[in-house]
């Protein structure tokens, strides 16, 4: 019994010390939520990121000939979960993590002072601290591509688009249903700015978190009688907005949701009711492009996949998913370009990230042209101002509804540096670009 | 034989009445705070101390607070987190207007902040009792959740509507890397332990204990049930609120109100009950349960079957394990794990005799 004992005790050691050390590769940190309440969106970000990282060590043996390793972590979207992973995950692999992406806006928040200590950046892709994108005052955070207030210019440019004209705006009623939290209202003061600009009457209706019971809410938006819906919600709140407006008799082809609000985990459950609503992508539809022939090519094919294969095709998820991988990848390659075929910390990937330019060369060799758009990072924006794509549910499937519509940084771009600079001015810190 | 307590005579009332009166003990505790503040220091590392041990103590606290209320009055609280977000968001707002005054300033105005609202919501309990008045104070979650995401006021017009924690320092030391940060949290932590062991044996104590056993006898006998009840709540109440400062400003650094949440009551309930109602070591025992449990399997879960198995489920396992253990805790021993260690010394005493 005693020997049984000192043996599991053993065993137990020499498993700790073998344990898995990355040397000699790329350490990717996936800090991923696949349980808790936005796991059903949380789990195929996480599948397609990981066939992708998957597909490049297959394809293309790594990154500058060096693999990449990665290791996941559940974080139940809970922000002092998130901190654990971070911190156990910070110094693993031989240069210590690459990039954190939490995919979630409270974790961004609960981290962001440790980034310059810690010096590992964090990409916040869609999300994340809208005003984060002046480099100069958050040197290690990139909400990369769009954030939330370019995404509410494209918004209001998409519905001008439908009715024909930014000139036709004016005169046109707006209510825009937001998630009660901190995310939901962030796009309160630029939709305020755009109503005042267009001519157009907004009004916001506010939804208790979770978003179960949204019946008051759309008696409400029903006795306003708009002409478009802008709906801005995450998890369980999409889906029941979607079949609360079918009751309250909006037809969803008036309805204009968000990125986060744009997965079949918000379209499928309704039913019927969602054929004909729009939402934001950063991403093109449709899985025809080179990089998903790729993935089923070295990863699928090979029984390799991370989680079904179904998913690829299924859930714009797994797509944005492959997309975080994408533009992980990138960065790394990026940085060893100046820095060399070896193992990139942090540090090295933040100037990968910093200077990121995706060209259509670049696009093309990666298999990833039509994917994602062109865009190009610079150190006072670490957004890269990319442009939007709308999609539309038919039923089945989302089909691209509009082309890539840039966004308005005429708009933006003054709040976000008012915004930043008053960061700044809280903790005393000095410009970052030089 | 261990804990024997023969020998040991006190010959003065002072001696007789202090706070550990048995020599192993004042041992034991002395070598804790030895471990605690001077061990701990040189060989945790930034995770140990910033991902475990200082959610833990700022969670324990919460839980101390609690036990005050729920353990020691018997007044039944779901409120919790909104009083731990009083006290954050009120030594915030403090700070930020204030700038000048030091953070501990601002903490023990969150923690007054927070008894005062504990006192207004603790006024139901005067007329209702048990399950009722878990009700009430359901109102002041969901209230203060409400209070504080839709007046932004208390973000200071934040247009993420979180607040961020200024920079701390004591007389010129900065306590911006995970050892200070430690060491001041178990500071503070350690004094209210002994500050609410102290308030529990003296007059007021012995009232709440009183109040929670037979409130109609202890008013029959002469307490003042009103004060006795108010009170409770309100030293519970400051508990939670320098709790809720500690976790916004040194847990998390920047938190929304929704970090306050009722899922957080209800967790902070489950670490009082589990770990024991009605002690101080209680509140402990079973923060460190529900906070360093799932760490541990975690940890352990991603050690032995490295990417075998998928993170999901290990979450999943995670659940179902810490299910089993309280369910196990509590029917081995309903009165928590705190009494399970008293069992223990008793034991022994007798060791190495079984009875």
């Amino acid at each position: 019994m005693l020997n049984r004992k000192i043996s599991t005790a053993i065993s137990f050691f020499v498993l700790f010390l073998v344990s898995a050390s990355f040397a000699g590769e790329h350490f990717v940190p996936i800090t991923s939520y696949r349980t808790g309440p936005y796991g059903v969106n949380g789990a195929p970000a996480a599948n397609g990121f990981v066939d992708y990282l998957k597909m490049i060590n297959a394809r293309d043996g790594g990154v500058g000939g060096v693999k990449l390793a990665w290791e996941e972590c559940e974080t139940a979207y809970k922000p002092d979960r998130f901190i654990e992973c971070y911190e156990r995950l910070k110094n693993k692999g031989e240069a210590g993590a690459t990039v954190f992406q939490p995919l979630s806006t409270g974790s961004t928040y609960a981290v962001l002072d440790r980034l310059a200590d810690d010096k590992i950046p964090l990409i916040t892709m869609g999300y994340g601290r809208t005003d984060a994108t002046d480099g100069s005052v958050f040197p290690w955070v990139f909400p990369l591509m769009v954030n939330y207030w370019s995404l509410s210019t494209a918004k209001i440019k998409y519905i001008a688009q439908l009715e024909g004209g930014l000139d036709k705006l004016k005169g046109l009623k707006i209510a825009n249903v937001y998630h009660d939290s901190a995310y939901g209202k962030e796009t309160g003061p630029i939709l305020a700015k755009q109503a005042e600009l267009y001519g157009f009457d907004l009004k916001g209706f506010p939804v208790a978190h979770p978003g179960i019971d949204q019946k008051a809410t759309w008696l409400n938006v029903r006795r306003y009688k708009p002409d478009y819906v802008v709906l801005r919600g995450w998890g369980v709140m999409s889906q029941t907005s979607i079949k609360e407006a079918m009751r309250a008799r909006i037809d969803a082809s008036k309805m204009v949701g968000v990125l986060w609000s744009c997965s079949e985990q918000d379209t499928v459950p309704p039913g019927k009711a969602s054929i004909g609503y729009s939402c934001a992508s950063m991403i093109n539809p449709g899985t025809h492009y080179k990089v998903f022939q790729d993935i089923v090519k070295y990863v699928h094919d090979e029984g390799n996949a991370t989680g079904p294969i179904e998913e690829m095709a299924n859930q714009q998820m797994y797509r944005v998913g492959v997309l975080m991988g994408v533009i992980t990848v990138e960065s790394i390659a990026k940085a060893t370009e100046k820095f060399g075929n070896k193992p990139m910390s942090g540090e090295q990937v933040r100037w990968g990230i910093e200077n990121l330019d995706l060209t259509d060369e670049r696009l093309e060799i990666m298999g990833i042209k039509d994917f994602i758009p062109n865009f190009k990072v610079t150190c006072a924006d670490h957004e890269g101002s990319a442009p939007v794509k709308f999609q539309r549910w038919n039923g089945n499937a989302f089909e691209p509804a509009s082309d890539w519509i840039s966004t308005d940084q005429s708009i933006v771009r003054p709040m976000i540096e008012a915004s930043a600079a008053k960061y700044a001015e809280e903790k005393g810190l000095s410009s970052a670009c030089n | 034989m261990i804990y024997r307590e023969s020998g040991q005579f006190k010959t003065t009332y002072k001696t007789d009445q202090a706070i550990l009166p048995i020599f192993q003990d004042r041992v034991a505790m002395a070598l804790l705070m030895l471990f605690a503040f001077v061990v701990i220091p040189f060989i945790a590392n930034d995770y140990w101390l910033s991902s475990i041990l200082i959610p833990f103590l700022a969670l324990s606290l919460a839980a101390l607070g609690l036990n005050v209320l729920t353990g020691y009055a018997g007044q039944i609280s779901l409120g919790t987190a909104a009083f731990m977000a009083v006290g954050a968001f009120a030594a915030y707002n403090l700070q930020v207007r204030v700038p000048e005054i030091p953070f501990l300033i601002a903490f023990i105005w969150g923690g007054l902040c927070s008894a005062s609202i504990g006192i207004l919501f603790g006024l139901p309990s005067l007329r209702i009792k048990g399950f009722y008045l878990a009700v009430a104070t359901l109102a002041a979650q969901f209230f203060i959740e409400w209070l504080l995401t839709n007046f932004g006021w208390f973000t200071n017009y934040d247009s993420s509507g979180v607040i961020t924690a200024p920079p701390m320092g004591i007389l010129g030391f900065a306590i911006d890397n995970p050892l200070s940060k430690y060491l001041l949290v178990l500071t503070i932590v350690v004094l209210c332990a002994f500050a609410v062991r102290n308030l529990a044996r003296s007059e007021i104590g012995r009232a709440w204990m009183a109040v929670r056993d037979m409130d109609i006898a202890a008013e029959a006998i002469g307490i003042n049930l009103m004060k006795t009840k108010l009170i409770a709540f309100g030293v519970s109440s400051f508990l939670c609120g320098l709790a809720g400062a500690l976790w916004a400003y040194i847990v998390l650094g920047t938190v929304e109100p929704q970090a306050f949440d009722i899922l957080r009551s209800f967790e902070i309930l489950f670490m009082v009950v589990i770990g024991g109602l009605g002690s101080v070591s209680g509140a402990f025992l079973g923060a460190g349960f529900m906070i360093l449990l799932p760490i541990l399997l975690n940890n352990l879960g991603s050690i032995i079957t490295g990417s075998a198995i998928s993170t999901e489920t290990i979450a999943h396992i995670e659940f179902m394990i810490f299910g089993a253990f309280i369910i196990f805790f509590l029917i081995v021993e309903p009165n928590g794990l705190a009494r399970l260690w008293q069992i223990a010394k008793e034991k022994l005493r007798l060791w190495p005799f079984p009875y």
